[in-house]
């Protein structure tokens, strides 16, 4: 038992200090390194709670293909720097500030709420639980639809993926792509005093006054 | 098994009559394209010609039924049929309609040829003919309908053409203010109407005639309602026959085409009034205080309207304001209760102004023009012998002229007036005066047009060149051209027009002879004719005795006699009095001249408040209060409600994603509170 | 060891990752704190499954983890396709659906 708590603490401690370190981290590099880490604390936590299949497959899958994805992605296009530039200023306090709030709300339904089932370890289950010929099972069984729909979504995510990445033939000139010209354009929304307001009520208001001396001329 | 009620002829005649302008204005408006050339007058004035046999026809067949069955009422149908009331479209063909019917038709007719000829070269040749028959039909609207409700449609009807035809020639700024302004004063007078209308079927509970008038008998004479709505007649009848106050818009109304004065503004349309109080005399009867002051308010207009004539230099005005004189008369006539004498006079007067009218058109059209001041004019009577013969014989019957026929109508309603005593006694005398008076203005207008020194337009003329000038407005002398909304290029003068002539000598040898048909204890042919509608008036056999009318002819006669001789004395003999007299009677004849400068009043009392007013409502109401506040208040709430949507659509991820959060977090926050 | 522990540590994870989403502009670094959300469903899913003794979170999770993958592969194909047409990787750039 202590065993599991201190496994659990340790890998709590991983999880969360990778999560911390993708957020905070400013290199993206570095921040999928960090997510890797979590991601294998992930692996710890799912083993202590007997999914053992699942827990192959994070590592395996996730920690080993997706994140692999991502380290090619970032050498691509180089780990910048993210720019100190204005950044969306209410953004950074209501970001934390909402999350924050999120996290009392469902802290206080686990916690506070009494519910039998989260309270206790949960009933005794066979070795056999987690094992992958149960999942096989399941997925075979019971959630086969599932399983197919998400056989049928890989396919569409890889057309997807080639589509996005094809070079566009014969619309530029040899050598390189397209420029896009991109405006810069004030930031405005909330967080802006609202000029869009004042914009729009500015022209609009001057055909009104307009049209009266043409009614009067008109009589 | 009763066999079927038979309808007499009569009514069928009648719709005939009523529908075949209709027909004729639907056609050639629909159908101008089609009708080139003269076709279009030849066209109009077919219908109005059948409708003219129609009305004979309508006449024979009343006259065969007895005398009391001589109010006939069909009914196309039920228009409204409702417990408290019941509107049909319904026709009366009794005497009083079949005599307007065929006055109306007769001298619409006889406009309608003289119109052939006269805007010949018009571009809106069609149109005209067309307005002209929606005319005659809405006149024949107005005197055939059975009921108050199709009186006021016709009567509307009426003044929307007499709108359309003054305003003709509508790319001149003068006809359409002065269509303006009949349109706005016709308007009061269908108020008056209307509310009239209103008190009729309040204290009557009926619109129809014969119901109302049947009822009318048990109300008590003087009974306010009663009183009410006759004045309000009154206001209706004044407004369209142009008596005071609501004359100002027949003189300006001379914008029109010849024809149209001649046919609306003389024989017509502002003897509407004059049918109107005598269709409705068992009313007038039970308030004689309304009647009276329909008498006195004829009186002075008569009057006023002479002494403007006197001295106005526009031809065409000058025949105007004696319309407005001579329906003075008649006004006076019906309200003296002197109905046939009245309705009699209305007759001869259609014939002799309209006659005036046509006369007058050839004469301006000689100077190329389409109105003209009497100052231009002079000697025209070598050039234009047919013309003057019209004209004069016009003049004639106008003045009274022994044995015309203005002469028996004019003084047969002075004779009965005087006879009635009393209040009218009075006013018979001022009739009198202004007898000589017209006399007088119209000898004035024979002499000093066709007589005295040709002007070069007549020398012209005489050596057969017509006089042809650059279009131009007769009252501004602004310059016009000749296309479509503006006269056209020619004139035409009578002399040289067959349908001109074929027009106005039936008219001139109607106004010669058309007193025969009434002469004082040798024929009654009027009274005979129309007794059957007036039968229930207590006035009916309360006439003058025959020595009293006699003696009133002759007075009339001579005071018309001597009429002419004055307007003789001054513009043949001693041409220079008439000179001298007005310098030493300046101010008089200022007063005069500006038609007692009432068109001024209305203005400083009506025109300019209301001018005032509308730009204050377009000033400040209109853009402070509508515009900015209302229009400018509501879409500004719905910009800044919106704004505040709009602020949320930012493009920016991260945002959304807030909301996202934000939403996720109110859901988390509901299930907690709703689970306890 | 109560489920409870591990439910609210995935909640702790979960609202990282939001903070992540919203603070970020680098939409590379945003995808990462998606995996992070995604990440902490798993977690509780699996825990629940614990919890009841059934296979079925298990299942669910595995789902889960594939279509992570699925979005992971459009996502990076998206930042790929805006860095080739010399886009700036930068999420507030991105605003041309803006009202």
């Amino acid at each position: 038992m202590i065993f599991e708590q201190i496994l659990f603490f340790l890998a709590a401690a991983g999880a969360i200090g990778g999560a911390l370190g993708v957020v905070l981290l400013r290199n993206p590099f570095f921040s999928v390194l960090a997510l890797v880490g979590h991601l294998l604390a992930l692996a710890v936590l799912f083993l202590l709670l007997r999914a053992e299949f699942v827990a192959a497959a994070q590592v395996v899958v996730y920690a080993g293909a997706v994140m692999v994805l991502y380290v090619f992605v970032v050498a691509y296009i180089g780990g910048i720097e993210e720019p100190v530039g204005p950044s969306a200023g209410p953004l950074r306090v209501l970001g934390p500030l909402f999350a924050g709030v999120l996290l009392i709300e469902i802290a206080i339904a686990t916690i506070g709420s009494g519910l039998r089932a989260v309270s206790s370890a949960g009933p005794a289950v066979g070795d056999n639980f987690g094992s992958p010929e149960a999942i096989g099972a399941l997925l075979l069984q019971k959630f086969l639809i599932a399983f197919e729909g998400a056989s049928f979504l890989l396919l569409i995510a890889a057309v997807a993926a080639v589509v996005l990445a094809q070079r566009r033939r014969g619309l530029e000139e040899a050598g390189g792509e397209t420029p896009l010209q991109i405006g810069r354009r004030p930031p405005t929304g909330p967080q802006a005093d609202d000029p869009a307001a004042a914009g729009t009520g500015g022209p609009a208001g001057r055909p009104i006054d307009e049209r009266t001396p043409t009614a009067a001329q008109g009589s | 098994m009763m066999p079927p009620p038979v309808i007499p002829s009569a009514v069928w005649w009648a719709w005939v009559v009523l529908l075949l302008p209709l027909v004729g204005t639907a056609g050639i408006a629909l159908g101008w394209k089609l009708l080139p050339g003269r076709l279009a007058g030849y066209l109009g004035s077919l219908t109005v010609g059948l409708s003219f046999l129609a009305g004979i026809a309508a006449y024979f067949s009343l006259e065969e039924l007895p005398p009391e069955g001589r109010k006939l009422v069909s009914s196309a149908y039920t228009y409204i049929g409702t417990g408290n009331l019941n509107v049909d479209l319904s026709i009366l063909v009794d005497p009083l309609s079949v005599f307007m019917v065929l006055v109306v038709t007769g001298v619409s007719f006889l406009i309608h040829v003289y119109s052939i000829a006269y805007l010949g070269s018009d571009r809106g040749y069609a149109r005209f003919f067309s307005y002209l028959n929606f005319f005659v039909f809405s006149m024949l609207l107005l005197v055939l309908a059975g009921n108050v409700v199709l009186l006021i449609v016709g009567w509307a009807f009426v003044g929307a053409a007499s709108y359309l035809l003054i305003s003709f020639w509508y790319r001149r700024d003068t006809a359409t203010t002065a269509g303006i302004k009949a349109f706005v004063i016709n308007v009061i007078g269908d108020v008056g109407l209307v509310v009239a209308a209103f008190l009729i079927l309040d204290r009557l509970g009926t619109l129809d005639y014969l119901g109302a008038f049947e009822a009318v008998r048990q109300v008590p004479e003087g009974d306010g309602t009663i009183v009410a709505a006759c004045l309000l007649l009154l206001v209706g009848a004044f407004a369209k026959s142009g008596q005071l106050p609501l004359h100002t818009w027949l003189p300006d109304a001379m914008e029109g085409p010849t024809p149209v004065s001649a046919l609306i503004h003389a024989a017509t349309m502002v003897t509407a009034g004059v049918y109107l109080i005598a269709r409705f005399h068992p009313l007038f009867e039970r308030a004689p205080a309304a009647a009276a002051v329909g008498a006195i308010i004829g009186t002075l207009t008569l009057l006023f309207a002479a002494t403007v004539a006197l001295v106005s230099t526009d031809l065409k005005r000058i025949i105007a304001y004696s319309t407005i004189s001579q329906i003075g008369y008649m006004i006076l006539g019906v309200c003296a209760f002197a109905y046939s004498a009245g309705m009699f006079h209305l007759m001869t007067h259609a014939f002799f102004k309209a006659l005036l009218f046509m006369g007058a058109g050839s004469v301006v059209s000689a100077l190329g023009l389409t109105n003209g001041s009497i100052d231009r004019m002079g000697g025209f009577r070598k050039a234009m012998p047919f013309t003057f013969a019209t004209f004069t014989i016009g003049a004639g019957a106008l003045a009274g002229l022994p044995l015309l026929s203005g002469f028996f109508s004019k003084d047969e309603i002075i004779a009965y007036t005087l006879h009635r005593g009393g209040l009218y006694t009075v006013l018979g005398i001022c009739a009198y005066v202004a007898a000589v008076l017209t006399a007088f203005y119209a000898f004035r207008m024979v002499f000093r047009v066709f007589f005295g020194e040709p002007v070069p337009e007549a020398e012209q003329l005489a050596e057969g060149e017509l006089a042809h000038v650059e279009p131009r407005n007769p009252l501004t002398g602004e310059e016009e051209d000749t296309d479509v909304g503006f006269p056209g290029p020619e004139h035409h003068i009578a002399e040289r027009s067959f349908p001109m002539k074929a027009a106005m000598a039936p008219l001139a040898l109607l106004a010669i002879v058309g007193g025969v048909v009434a002469i004082p204890g040798v024929t009654a042919g009027v009274e005979t004719f129309l007794e059957p509608t007036f039968a229930d008036s207590a006035y009916l056999l309360d006439r003058p005795p025959e020595g009293e009318q006699i003696t009133g002819l002759v007075i009339g006669g001579v005071l018309a006699l001597l009429g002419v001789a004055a307007a003789y004395f001054v513009y043949l003999r001693r041409p220079g009095l008439a000179g001298s007299a007005q310098r030493r009677l300046a101010g008089v004849h200022a007063f005069f001249f500006n038609a007692w400068y009432l068109n001024q009043l209305y203005d400083r009392l009506f025109v300019r408040p209301s001018r005032a007013a509308g730009r204050f409502g377009r000033t400040t109401v209109e853009r402070v209060f509508v515009q900015s506040t209302i229009v400018g208040g509501a879409s500004g709430v719905v910009r800044a409600g919106t704004a505040l949507a709009r602020a949320i659509q930012t493009g920016y991820l991260r945002a959304y994603a807030l909301l996202l959060l934000l939403g996720v977090c109110a859901l988390a926050l509901y299930f907690l509170i709703a689970s306890g | 060891m109560g489920i409870a522990w591990f439910v609210v540590l995935s909640a702790f994870i979960f609202c990282i990752g939001a903070a992540g989403v919203l603070t970020r502009r680098n939409p590379l670094v945003i995808l990462l704190c998606l995996e992070l959300m995604l990440n902490a469903g798993n977690l509780a899913l699996l825990s629940f499954a614990r919890a009841y003794g059934n296979g079925d979170g298990q299942v669910f999770a595995l789902i889960v983890m594939v279509v992570a993958a699925c979005e992971v592969v459009i996502g990076l194909g998206l930042i790929v396709a805006m860095y080739r047409n010399k886009l700036a990787i930068d999420a507030d750039e991105m605003s041309e659906l803006r009202g």
